[in-house]
């Protein structure tokens, strides 16, 4: 067993762990924050794809050892204290950019990393960066169309790097 | 007054909790003291089963139980049923081979479930059941279903020596010999409809509870239809119906593969009473790719006759279809009951023909799969179709149009009696919006470049809504085919929607509260609908089939209807009219001048101090049945253009236009996603997707994302989507269901497109799907 400390959503969290757990396992398993998911492992599907210290990343490909003193967001840690949607989770509703939902926590949080790095992303940049995430639902049509804008949004409310 | 809900594209109820990471998925769920579960599983398409050793497995630490088929069969857990009985040409039975669900002396498909080891830690049972020392004498394997009935192919089961399930027909094969004999032309063609896997990104799951004190068994399980999951899993491992709760959560895609009664979730609810502890399996990928119940996979021949003019005199098809090596739960109604009674499409065909023979293989179960039959039904006639067109010079609509079937209802010479329909209205509009006329100027463009471009068709049609129930049943069928519901009104006037539909990602959460919300003329806000659980909804058949707003949607408005009778004579009496004198209308009881509204009548049912308490019960909660006289034929044309690149062999889908006739809708946007959704799947099948076994010893190649194409988002194009509305004739919604025409009719469209930008070259077929190599090959085997 290792100690890990790092700051997930804001809190910081102190765990004895076995070094081999993944990050993903240990934000699911140990943590409870079930909004992760795991659909495949081969780090091809995305769908447990968080951020950290702001980037996105897959977090089965990822030792829960290597977040030691970083800080780790998930689609947990996105929305308003109050529970207002983030913009990109807002434009994946309002443009029915999810359907089963299993993919979708993936998709926000890469769609917003996208957002950062992206001024204004046209189809064909929001197509190559969505390389990493797999949907089943929705043929990624809304989902294109729901990345767009929210960026848009995040880019007039300042939420850029 | 409430503002109408149905045929608005209402914002989804089920959204906020999927965004914000609070959904609940099987694997989401931890119950106090749960252990898990590891399958060891063979690693050989065929063998003989020596012996198992699982001494060491049980020894390691943390290890709870391990448990072989021996031990399900000395605790006499029973096979996983089929539900559809076939009785083929000569009036017996299709071969039903015992299905355990650890396998028993044989392994017949790699992947297959030999033992499970249930240990207090995932990794400690990954870690013992490495320990499982298997003997296995392996055996020759057969895996195409072209090479299943060769001599000396293997056979998969003892009691089919030739690995025949059943040979099937369905029409008048006199008359179309007779139609073939004196026509004018005759299109041939035989390909191969892929193997796929259907690839839902939620792997399945289980975790089950038991409980001692009562006997009683919770299953969590990623499951499409929970009831019938409830009836055949209770008997599998011999618990009595009632004792057994079967929860489906949120469930991450289904597409048919989570229909199967799979083995896993049976064995996970015997061995939690077993250990007396809950116990918890979620697959690994590399699990769903080897043992999920595959899709398609037929090899046919198909014949069309025509007159002089294109009119279709007849058609002749002969497939075989690959069961895979055990029957699922609906493998045996696909390529009969869903494929050959839709061949005759959009059109007149007087005579048809169709001969299926289903043959066992050393491969995972085939199921239902998106479009289940009827992808592989729609790409026989449509790639007839066109190709037929080509061969004779006819402009490919108008070969169409001149076959449209125009009058309604109209019986086709496959059993089936299509109600209503518009083909000319869909096909119009899809000429409209793919440009048509203007292809020939881009194809120009393209040439310019260096590129060849094609023009594909497929007007396909759908049959939803499997039913009537006495008439599957005589067909075969082994269950029901009604959808049940359950409108409880509560005291303050909001209502909770009971469905046996489930949802996984078809929104019914909102969809059907758009339906009840317009009915009782109450906020949509005021409407829960709750499904998924046993425990808590009276029955259901589940979601399979396009039929959940056609069968399902029906159910729920035959209920409110029932509640809308009570709450009127409970109005007659607060108003003190007579009932007949009663109107209801915008969420209001109305007689003369005066007027109750819906939740005062609600609250007068369940506190009912002034209320006909000698005529009528209190409360306000009623239930329905609904069992459709008929399917529902939801059809379109698909129109596809593709961009080849001549070096490369590389296909883009240059655009993609589809219309679809679906009757009334509910949520356009909704229905738009469904379309979406299926169109990649179709074209995913056409382009990229092929599950593919080494043909000798059965090991799956595309056992992982890096092997198996799965469409990504740069894969596909933005798709232009248009609907056209003919209502259904016999259902109160006008409905006619929407989840699996893109899968039905993009594969021919997109093939078709394909054939059409080389048949300059001379290439008239390119197998699915259709990789640059493939095509490329193609190109270079014309030149020659």
């Amino acid at each position: 067993m290792v100690s890990l400390t790092l700051s997930v959503n804001g809190r910081i969290v102190d765990a004895e762990i076995d070094p081999r757990m993944l990050l993903v396992e240990f934000l699911r398993e140990r943590l409870r924050l079930t909004g992760t998911h795991v659909g495949c492992d081969t780090a091809q599907c995305g769908a447990c794809t968080v951020h950290l210290n702001g980037r996105a990343v897959k977090s089965c490909n990822v030792l829960a050892v290597q977040a030691a003193r970083a800080e780790v967001t998930t689609i947990e840690g996105i929305a308003a204290a109050d529970g207002e949607l983030h913009p990109m989770q807002a434009a994946f509703r309002e443009h029915h950019g999810l359907q089963c939902g299993f993919c979708t926590p993936g998709f926000v949080m890469n769609a917003i990393d996208i957002a950062r790095r992206h001024v204004s992303p046209t189809e064909q940049t929001i197509r190559a960066e969505l390389d990493g995430n797999l949907c089943r639902c929705t043929g990624y049509h809304n989902i294109v169309k729901a990345v767009q804008a929210g960026a848009a949004v995040m880019r007039e409310s300042g939420d850029r790097p | 007054m409430n503002a109408p809900h149905v045929g608005q594209s209402i914002r989804r109820k089920e959204d906020y909790r999927f965004l914000t990471g609070t959904g609940t998925f099987v694997d989401d769920i931890a119950l106090p003291g749960q252990s898990y579960a590891v399958f060891l599983r063979s690693p050989h398409a065929h063998a003989n089963l020596r012996s198992i050793d699982v001494t060491k497995a049980r020894a390691c630490a943390g290890v709870t139980a391990v448990f072989t088929g021996e031990d399900l069969a000395a605790a006499k857990v029973g096979g996983l049923p089929c539900g559809w009985l076939i009785t083929d040409v000569n009036g017996q039975p299709m071969k039903e081979p015992p299905h355990p669900p650890l396998a028993q002396g044989k392994v017949r498909y790699v992947g297959e479930a030999v033992a499970v080891v249930i240990a207090d830690s995932l990794y400690q049972a990954k870690d013992a059941a490495e320990l499982i020392e298997v003997d296995y004498e392996p055996l020759p394997a057969v895996v195409h279903a072209a090479d299943a009935r060769k001599p000396g192919a293997a056979a998969v089961h003892d009691i089919a020596a030739d690995n025949t399930c059943y040979v099937w027909a369905l029409g008048d094969k006199a008359a179309v010999d007779r139609a073939f004999a004196g026509a004018h032309h005759v299109t041939t063609l035989e390909f191969a409809n892929n193997r796929l896997i259907p690839n839902a990104i939620e792997p399945r799951a289980a975790l089950a509870a038991y409980s001692r004190g009562d006997g009683a068994y919770t299953l969590y399980t990623t499951s499409q239809n929970p009831h019938v999951e409830r009836l055949l899993a209770s008997g599998v491992i011999g618990v009595p119906e009632q004792k057994l709760r079967v929860i489906a959560p949120d469930v991450g895609g289904g597409f048919g593969s989570k229909i199967f009664v799979y083995a896993e979730e049976c064995v996970i609810a015997w061995a939690a009473a077993r250990v007396n502890r809950p116990v918890k399996w979620t697959a690994e990928r590399s699990e769903s790719f080897l043992t999920d119940a595959h899709g398609r996979d037929h090899v046919t021949k198909a014949e069309l006759a025509l007159d002089p003019d294109g009119r279709f005199l007849a058609l002749r098809v002969a497939t075989t279809a690959n069961m895979g090596a055990y029957l699922s739960t609906f493998a045996s109604c696909i390529p009969t009951i869903l494929y050959a009674t839709l061949l005759a499409g959009q059109y007149t065909t007087p005579a048809i023909y169709c001969e299926v023979t289903a043959v066992f293989t050393n491969t995972a179960p085939v199921d239902a799969y998106r479009g289940a039959g009827r992808p592989e039904a729609t790409y026989v006639v449509e790639r007839l179709v066109d190709a037929a067109a080509r061969e004779m010079g006819i402009d490919r609509a108008e070969i169409r149009r001149r076959n449209f079937i125009r009058q309604f209802p109209y019986q086709t010479p496959v059993a089936l009696c299509y109600d209503t329909g518009n083909y000319e209205a869909t096909l119009a509009a899809a000429l409209d919006a793919a440009d048509v006329a203007g292809f020939e100027a881009r194809r120009a463009e393209s040439a310019r470049r260096g590129k060849l471009r094609g023009l594909g068709f497929s007007a396909y049609i759908e049959a939803c809504g499997l039913a009537p129930s006495n008439i599957a049943g005589s067909l075969g069928a082994r269950a029901g085919l009604y959808e049940a519901a359950q409108i409880r009104v509560n005291p303050t006037g909001s209502v909770t929607v009971f469905t046996g539909s489930h949802a996984h990602g078809q929104g019914h959460e909102t969809t059907f509260a758009q339906v009840v919300a317009d009915r009782l003329g109450i906020p949509i806000e005021n409407v829960e609908v709750v499904h998924g659980d046993t425990g808590r909804v009276l029955f259901g058949m589940g979601t399979y089939g396009s039929r959940s707003i056609a069968v399902g949607g029906t159910a729920i408005v035959k209920a409110v209807e029932k509640v809308i009778d009570k709450g009127r004579k409970i109005a007659a009496y607060l108003l003190e009219a007579s009932e007949a004198d009663v109107e209801f209308s915008n969420g209001a009881y109305k007689a003369r001048d005066r007027g109750k509204t819906f939740a005062e009548v609600a609250l007068a049912a369940y506190v009912p101090h002034h209320y006909p308490l000698d005529k009528l019960e209190p409360g306000l909660d009623e239930t329905a049945f609904y069992d459709p006289t008929n399917f529902t034929y939801p059809a379109g044309t698909h129109i596809c253009e593709v961009e080849i690149d001549r070096q490369t062999g590389e296909t883009r889908i240059a655009a993609f236009t589809a219309v679809d006739d679906f009757g009334r809708v509910v949520n356009p946007m909704i229905v738009e996603g469904q379309v979406h959704g299926g169109l990649s799947q179709g074209i995913g099948q056409a382009l990229l997707e092929g599950c593919v076994y080494e043909r000798e010893t059965g090991q799956l190649v595309t056992g992982s994302y890096m092997d198996y194409a799965m469409p990504r988002a740069a894969d596909l194009p933005s798709f232009k989507v248009g609907l056209e509305e003919t209502p259904c004739t016999h259902n109160p919604l006008g409905v006619k269901g929407c989840g699996e025409a893109g899968a039905i009719g993009a594969p021919a469209a997109v093939m078709n497109a394909i054939v059409d930008a080389l048949a300059p070259l001379g290439v008239r077929d390119v197998a699915m799907p259709a990789s640059a190599e493939r095509v490329w090959r193609a190109m270079r085997d014309a030149a020659k």
